[in-house]
């Protein structure tokens, strides 16, 4: 395969350019459709589903004024097809409306909040990482070995335990009988209103601040919430890595290299890892989509202030136009990342690239 | 006689059966072979066959009604004569567990029925129509297929109202796109084969080659997946429930008794930790199963 490739290298070069072309091209079609999909669906819960979506958006207990005003406001009494038009003007321009909860724009509410989301599936997928991948490579390494056995069970428990239910177990345990951990919340009412905020990742702001103190209270209430989310994300992780690595080790560059004396560390570490690192970042693309998703019963759990949170909240005093706001920038930067992941695998295999 | 010399285990492994019943029944042994050499499998069908019966005999196992309590009684732990203590409101955990399997029984059930035949559909059909259709179709899974599931199934809830019965649709909404997939790739690995255009050839109509001849052949990967997917629809279902948008109080509903039980979670942690419990055990149950079934059903597909 090698030597052909270099034979001809002129011609690949040129067919390697129109590749990577044709990746990006179909990331940005396949993600405008998708997106386009996203909010017709998303238009379909909000104005087709509810009987009544006015009452939807303003709640039961508005005015009959109030009421007549939104119908208005919100071209409800326009044909379907001109509702959706000005339903996508909107969404495209980032407008999802007014939470009838915060009585702020559900855009700034959602770029308030989303912060402490992105902080916490960081981190998840940072512990998700550091223990996942050792683990799926001496998984792979040592089939059928006890540490093989423990990546199998760690997987199965992982596809099988209900985040939230392990959040309230994780804060018996840790917070209220060992008192390792914060409770939940984000930062402690003692440093509430002494510590600023720069980029709303809190750990990073204390750090570049200084504010050690601030910055161990942070930590202590992060940990415990950043472990769950690493737990499902170490999972999924090591469990892929398994596999790839498995696939690496049978190639016969693996033999070569041994024959050719090469240190067993090396030839796993150094050479078969490095081929799987490829599939291995789409999947870490991806488990970093569905800790997105899997923190919003986590937040619920740790009263984490996030977009998980601010969506159930939501949820539960039927703020319609928050809860597709919501719906609509998560299910975004799921589909991103999705898609993401697709194109990096593309461009990076060489052999999807031929 | 001398049919008593050929043992019934020869008899369904015959290699050349001398009915259809024999070569189907001498197939499921095998498949049964493969499968109970499984001893996690086994674990898994154990597990629900559980289930079942509990679910089934809930009024007989149960040992005190699963909505009415004694005020008295609230927040007692386990002890013997209540296994799994009781809740705030005096009712025995351990009743409301077993008669709360019925609810998840309902759910997965429910969503099953719903997924699979439109998932089922809309795969065979794209298979084998092609052309636009096909394209069209896919283009749909695959957008469906890129959406969060639960923050989806949260918002059509939210448009339809908290109730099972609305999770339930909420959640097949969003379930049916991995066996529209599965049902398209087994499709077109089918729908060139001689016996597809032989029955052509006799004039069947497009719907009956779907429906008599390729259907029948996506059903066991299929119900693999399914079985599969059960662990992640009993968690979201219970995920509704804790948020309060499945099943409403007083039903039983574990998610919901995890919610209720997460006010007491410092002093009385088995009000929320039994029906958790029972969630893990049971969906662990089915990725056991749903393991077993890939590995004996398609032993080329299983794990390296």
């Amino acid at each position: 395969m090698a030597n052909v490739a270099t034979a001809v290298e002129p011609g690949r070069r040129r067919k390697g350019v129109s590749a990577v072309v044709s990746a990006v091209l179909r990331f940005v079609v396949v993600g405008a459709v998708t997106f386009l999909g996203l909010l017709t669906v998303t238009f379909f819960i909000g104005r087709v589903v509810p009987i009544d979506p006015v009452l939807a958006i303003v709640g039961d207990r508005a005015s009959a004024s109030a009421v007549a005003a939104a119908r208005q406001q919100y071209g409800l009494d326009l044909p379907l097809w001109q509702q959706f038009a000005l339903y996508l003007k909107k969404a495209l321009t980032g407008d999802f409306g007014t939470s009838v909860l915060s009585s702020n724009p559900v855009m700034q509410d959602i770029l308030r909040v989303f912060p402490a989301t992105l902080e916490l599936a960081t981190a998840g997928t940072l512990i998700g990482l550091f223990f996942g991948i050792p683990l799926g490579v001496l998984a792979a390494v040592k089939r059928d070995s006890l540490i093989d056995q423990i990546v199998r069970v760690i997987g199965l428990v992982g596809y099988s335990i209900p985040i939230f239910w392990l959040g309230l177990m994780g804060l018996l345990i840790f917070y209220a009988k060992l008192d390792w951990v914060a409770g939940p919340g984000r930062i402690d009412i003692a440093y509430e209103y002494t510590f600023t905020p720069i980029t709303g990742l809190f750990l990073f702001d204390a750090a570049i601040q200084g504010e050690w103190a601030a910055f161990a209270d942070i930590f202590s209430h992060i940990i415990l919430p950043a472990s769950l989310l690493g737990y499902f994300s170490m999972a999924y992780i090591s469990r892929m890595t398994r596999s790839f690595m498995l696939n690496e080790l049978a190639q016969e560059y693996i033999v070569a290299a041994r024959a050719k004396g090469l240190r067993e560390t090396r030839i796993i570490w150094g050479h078969a890892l490095r081929n799987a690192a490829v599939p291995l970042v789409t999947v870490i693309a991806l488990s970093y989509a569905t800790l997105l998703e899997g923190s919003v019963l986590t937040e619920t759990i740790f009263a984490w202030p996030g977009i998980g949170m601010y969506l159930t909240n939501s949820l539960q005093n039927a703020d319609m136009n928050a809860v597709l706001g919501g719906t609509i920038v998560i299910g975004t930067v799921f589909i991103g990342l999705n898609l993401f992941a697709d194109l990096l695998y593309r461009l990076l295999d060489p052999r999807t690239r031929a | 006689m001398s049919a008593n010399a050929i043992s019934r285990r020869d008899w369904l492994l015959s290699e050349r059966p001398q009915s259809r019943l024999q070569a189907r029944l001498g197939r499921a042994y095998m498949t049964w072979r493969r499968f109970s050499a499984n001893r996690l499998a086994l674990i898994g069908l154990a597990i629900i066959v559980a289930l079942l019966v509990v679910a089934a005999f809930a009024d007989l196992i149960a040992p005190y009604p699963p909505t009415v309590g004694d005020l008295r009684q609230g927040l007692l732990p386990p002890s013997a004569e209540h296994w799994f203590g009781t809740d705030d409101q005096g009712r025995d955990i351990l009743s409301r567990v077993i008669y709360g399997s019925r609810l998840t029984l309902y759910v997965i059930v429910l969503v099953a029925i719903i997924a699979a035949p439109v998932g089922l559909i809309v795969g065979t059909v794209a298979g084998y129509a092609g052309g636009w259709i096909d394209v069209v179709l896919t283009r749909i899974t695959d957008i469906f297929l890129a959406f969060p599931k639960l923050i989806l199934a949260l918002a059509f809830v939210a448009a339809l109202g908290p109730g099972i019965e609305n999770a339930v649709i909420a959640i097949a909404i969003t379930s049916w796109p991995p066996y529209a997939r599965i049902a398209r790739a087994e499709t077109l690995t089918v729908r060139n084969s001689d016996y597809i255009s032989a029955v052509r050839l006799m004039g069947a109509s497009p719907w009956r080659i779907i429906l008599r001849h390729i259907m029948p052949l996506c059903i066991s990967s299929l119900i693999v997946r399914v079985t599969l997917d059960m662990a992640g629809i009993i968690i979201t279902a219970a995920g509704l429930g804790f948020l309060g948008l499945g099943a409403q109080p007083p039903l039983p509903e574990w998610g919901a008794m995890i919610a209720s039980g997460r006010r007491f979670i410092l002093d009385q942690w088995w009000v929320a930790a039994m029906p958790g419990a029972a969630i893990l055990i049971v969906s662990l149950g089915f990725n056991l199963l749903g393991d077993g079934l890939r590995d004996a059903l398609d032993p080329r597909g299983s794990r390296q």
